[in-house]
C-alpha cells in the first residue's frame, strides 16, 4: 500500500482529517525546502505537497507565482526537486509526498524517466495541473508502472461524467479545487463546497482533499468537517515570501509558518474533523 | 519526419481530431475547472458554424464593418523590381482596426454574444488583438478587459490609448517577463475565476481546442477570398503563398484553403531575431522542440529544463515562445515550409516596400515579404506568389524610428 492510502487508512480510523500543506521546492532558496518539510510534518502535515517551480503557472494567483520566480532565479529544475525529496527521505521514511506541477518540465524528462524517477526519490504521487485525464494515457502507463499515485483535480465546473472519469484515472486522493480562481483566491463559501462534495462521493470511494483558498485555521477546520484532506499553500507561502524579505531566517519559521499549521491542526483536531 | 500517409490519408483539412489534436499537436491541456468550459465552448462553435443565421451576421459584419472582401492587389512595381515570379499582396492591412486581428475578433465577439456572456477578455501582445477585440466590444456594447505586459505596455502606448478610447480596461501583468505570454496566462487566470459572464477572445490560432481550430476558421476567409482573386489575376491558382508566424493566425487563414492544392507552394516565416545562432529570436518551429504551453502541445522555445524562456523580435506580433499546433503539424508532415528572417532583413523589406508600392506595411508581414524577395528571384514571371499583406505599418513607426535614431515629435 501507497504511503497516501495508508495514511488515509489510518486517519479514518482515527476519525481525523489529512493536512496537506503546499510549498514551492527551492523557494525562497534550494537549502530552505528540505528542512521546512521536516518542520511541516513536525508541526502536523500528514502529506506534503512540494510545488515544482514553472515560468508560466497559469492556475496559481500572484502568491504562488512568485514563489516559482524566486525558486527559479536560482535555477531550479524538476531533477534539483527529486534530488530535495531524496535527501527528505534520508530521515523521513513515513510522510508522503506528493509533486505538485505544470506538464512541460515533465515532457522535457520524459514520462517514464520521470516515473522511475519519483519512484527512485521517494515521491508518492505527481499532480500536474495542466494534465487533464483526457491526455494522460501516457503518463498513467509509466506511474502504474512504477506505483506512483497520480493525482487530478476535479472543480465546481466538472459534471458527473467529468468526475467518472477523473476517479477512474486518480489514485492516492483527488483534490477538489473549492472555488472558480486560482489558488490563494479570496470566494471561498464552505457550504457550496459541501454540497459539491456530497455529489462526488456519490461517484467515487477515494478520498477528496479540498484545496483553494483555505487561509486560515478557521477555514481549514470548516473544511475538515466535511473532507478527507484540507489542502493550505498560498497562506502559507506568503509567510514564506514574508519571510524571505526580511532576510531568511529560518528560525522564524516556528512562530510564523509552523504556528500556523498548528492552529489549522489543533482546529481540525477539536472539531473532531 | 517525412511526409506519411497515414498523418494525411483524407488530405490536409480533415484536422483536429475530435478531442483537438493535430497529429501529436494541439489537445486541451488545462486545468480541471476550464475543462467544461472549453467543451461548452466547442459545442456552441460547432453548432453556430453550421447555423446559416450566425453565418450570414458574420459574412454582414465581415463585408460593412470589416471592409472584405479586401483586395488581392498585384505589386508590378516589387514584381518588376525583384525579378521573378508575379507578387500579388492580400491586403489585410487594408481592414477596420488596420490587421487581419479583426476577422476573428468580429466572428468570437458574435460568438460570445450568441453564448449569452456579457463580458469579453483578451489578451494581446503589440496591441493589435487587443484594440481588435475592444473595437468589438464596443460595438456589440460588452464589458471588455484587455491583458497586455507592462513592458509591452510601454513599448506600445498608442495601441493602449486606442484600447482606452474603445472604452476597453487595460491591465498591466507584472508577472514572469510581462510580455505576451504573461498576459495570456493571466487572462486565463481571469477567465477561470469569471468563467459564468465572460468569454475569453485569443487573439491567435494557440490554446486549448476549440481555439485553434476556431480562430483558424474565422481567419480562413483570407485563403478563401484569395484563391478566387488569383484565379480572376491569373486563370490559375498560385504557385506559392507567403506568411508570417509569430502565433500563425494570419499564416494558416491564408495556407487552410489551399492545403489540399498539392500545385501550391507555402512558406511559414518565423521571427529570426538577431539570428537564430545568437539564441536571441522568436522561431520555435525552426529552433525549438515540442511541448506542453497555454493549453495545447506544440513547438515551443523552452530552456533545458522546460522552462519558457524570453523571445526576441523587432515584431512584438511575432514574440510569442510557442506556436498555433496545427503549424506544428504541418511542419511535421512536411506540407508547409518553415523559415527565418532578422529583424535587419525585415526593415529591408519595410522599407522597400513602403518606397517601391507606397504601402507602409506592419513589421510582422515585413518577416512575409523579405522571405518572398528571396523566393520570388527563384521563381519564373509566369508563376505567381501571394504574400500575405497581415498588417499596416503606422503602429510600428515609433519602434522603427527609434531603431533608426530618429525622434519622432
Amino acid at each position: 500500500m501507497s504511503r497516501i492510502a495508508a495514511k488515509f487508512d489510518e486517519l479514518k480510523i482515527q476519525g481525523r482529517t489529512a493536512l496537506i500543506p503546499f510549498i514551492t521546492a527551492g523557494d525562497p532558496q534550494p537549502d530552505a525546502t528540505v528542512d521546512l518539510m521536516h518542520g511541516l510534518v513536525a508541526a502536523g502535515a500528514d502529506i506534503i505537497e512540494l510545488g515544482v517551480p514553472f515560468s508560466d503557472p497559469m492556475a496559481d494567483g500572484p502568491v504562488i507565482q512568485r514563489a516559482s520566480e524566486r525558486a527559479l532565479a536560482h535555477g531550479v529544475s524538476l531533477h534539483d526537486v527529486l534530488d530535495m525529496v531524496r535527501k527528505f527521505r534520508e530521515r523521513d521514511p513515513h510522510t508522503g509526498v506528493v509533486l505538485m506541477g505544470y506538464l512541460n518540465p515533465v515532457e522535457v524528462m520524459g514520462y517514464e524517466p520521470f516515473a522511475a524517477a519519483c519512484a527512485q526519490a521517494g515521491v508518492d504521487g505527481a499532480l500536474l495541473v495542466d494534465m487533464p485525464p483526457e491526455e494522460a494515457d501516457e503518463w498513467l502507463k509509466a506511474a502504474r508502472g512504477h506505483k506512483v499515485d497520480t493525482v487530478f483535480l476535479l472543480a465546481p465546473t466538472s459534471t458527473a461524467d467529468r468526475i467518472q472519469a477523473v476517479a477512474k484515472a486518480a489514485s492516492g486522493f483527488v483534490y477538489y479545487v473549492s472555488l472558480k480562481g486560482v489558488t490563494g483566491a479570496k470566494n471561498l463559501d464552505v457550504d457550496e463546497v459541501a454540497a459539491r462534495l456530497a455529489a462526488i462521493r456519490a461517484l467515487t470511494s477515494l478520498p477528496i482533499g479540498v484545496g483553494f483558498g483555505i487561509s486560515d485555521a478557521a477555514a481549514a477546520t470548516r473544511v475538515s468537517r466535511i473532507a478527507d484532506a484540507v489542502i493550505v499553500g498560498s497562506a502559507l507561502v506568503r509567510l514564506i515570501e514574508q519571510l524571505a524579505s526580511e532576510g531568511w531566517n529560518p528560525s522564524r519559521l516556528d512562530a510564523t509558518v509552523y504556528q500556523l499549521l498548528r492552529d489549522m491542526r489543533s482546529g481540525m483536531d477539536f472539531a473532531g474533523g | 519526419m517525412a511526409d506519411d500517409n497515414s498523418l494525411t490519408a483524407g488530405g490536409y483539412r480533415t484536422q483536429p481530431d475530435a478531442r483537438g489534436h493535430f497529429g501529436i499537436f494541439g489537445g486541451r491541456f488545462v486545468a480541471e475547472t476550464l475543462m467544461e468550459p472549453l467543451e461548452e465552448l466547442r459545442l456552441a462553435y460547432e453548432r453556430y458554424m453550421k447555423d446559416p443565421e450566425f453565418l450570414a451576421e458574420l459574412d454582414k459584419d465581415l463585408a460593412y464593418y470589416v471592409g472584405r472582401p479586401s483586395p488581392l492587389y498585384h505589386a508590378e512595381r516589387l514584381t518588376a523590381k525583384w525579378g521573378g515570379a508575379q507578387v500579388f499582396l492580400k491586403r489585410e492591412d487594408l481592414n477596420h482596426t488596420g490587421a487581419h486581428k479583426v476577422n476573428n475578433t468580429v466572428g468570437q465577439a458574435l460568438l460570445a454574444k450568441r453564448m449569452g456572456k456579457t463580458r469579453v477578455i483578451a489578451e494581446t501582445g503589440a496591441g493589435q488583438h487587443g484594440v481588435a477585440s475592444a473595437t468589438v466590444a464596443a460595438r456589440l456594447g460588452m464589458d471588455c478587459v484587455v491583458y497586455m505586459g507592462s513592458e509591452d505596455i510601454k513599448r506600445q502606448a498608442p495601441n493602449v490609448y486606442r484600447m482606452r478610447l474603445l472604452g476597453a480596461e487595460v491591465i498591466g501583468v507584472e508577472s514572469g517577463s510581462k510580455t505576451l505570454k504573461d498576459a495570456l496566462n493571466e487572462a486565463m487566470r481571469d477567465w477561470v475565476t469569471n468563467v459564468d459572464n465572460t468569454f475569453y477572445i485569443i487573439g491567435t490560432v494557440a490554446g486549448p481546442h476549440p481555439y485553434p481550430a476556431l480562430v483558424r476558421d474565422f481567419q480562413a476567409v483570407i485563403g478563401r477570398e484569395a484563391r478566387e482573386q488569383i484565379q480572376q489575376h491569373t486563370g490559375r491558382l498560385p504557385d506559392a503563398l507567403v506568411a508570417c508566424v509569430g502565433g500563425g493566425s494570419n499564416a494558416i487563414g491564408l495556407f487552410h484553403p489551399f492545403l489540399d492544392d498539392a500545385g501550391v507552394a507555402m512558406y511559414g516565416v518565423e521571427a529570426a531575431g538577431s539570428g537564430i545562432e545568437t539564441g536571441q529570436h522568436a522561431a520555435p518551429l525552426t529552433a525549438g522542440r515540442p511541448g506542453v504551453l497555454h493549453g495545447n502541445r506544440t513547438y515551443l522555445m523552452e530552456d533545458p529544463n522546460g522552462q519558457i524562456i524570453e523571445t526576441h523580435s523587432i515584431s512584438a506580433g511575432l514574440d510569442y515562445p510557442g506556436v498555433g499546433p496545427e503549424h506544428a503539424w504541418l511542419k511535421d508532415v512536411g506540407r508547409v515550409n518553415y523559415d527565418a528572417i532578422t529583424d535587419d532583413e525585415a526593415m529591408a523589406a519595410f522599407h522597400e516596400l513602403c518606397r517601391v508600392e507606397g504601402i507602409i506595411p506592419a513589421l510582422e508581414s515585413s518577416h512575409a515579404l523579405a522571405y518572398a524577395a528571396k523566393l520570388a528571384r527563384t521563381m519564373r514571371s509566369d508563376q505567381s506568389i501571394i504574400v500575405n499583406l497581415s498588417g499596416r505599418g503606422d503602429k510600428d513607426i515609433n519602434t522603427i524610428a527609434t531603431r533608426e535614431g530618429i525622434r519622432l515629435i
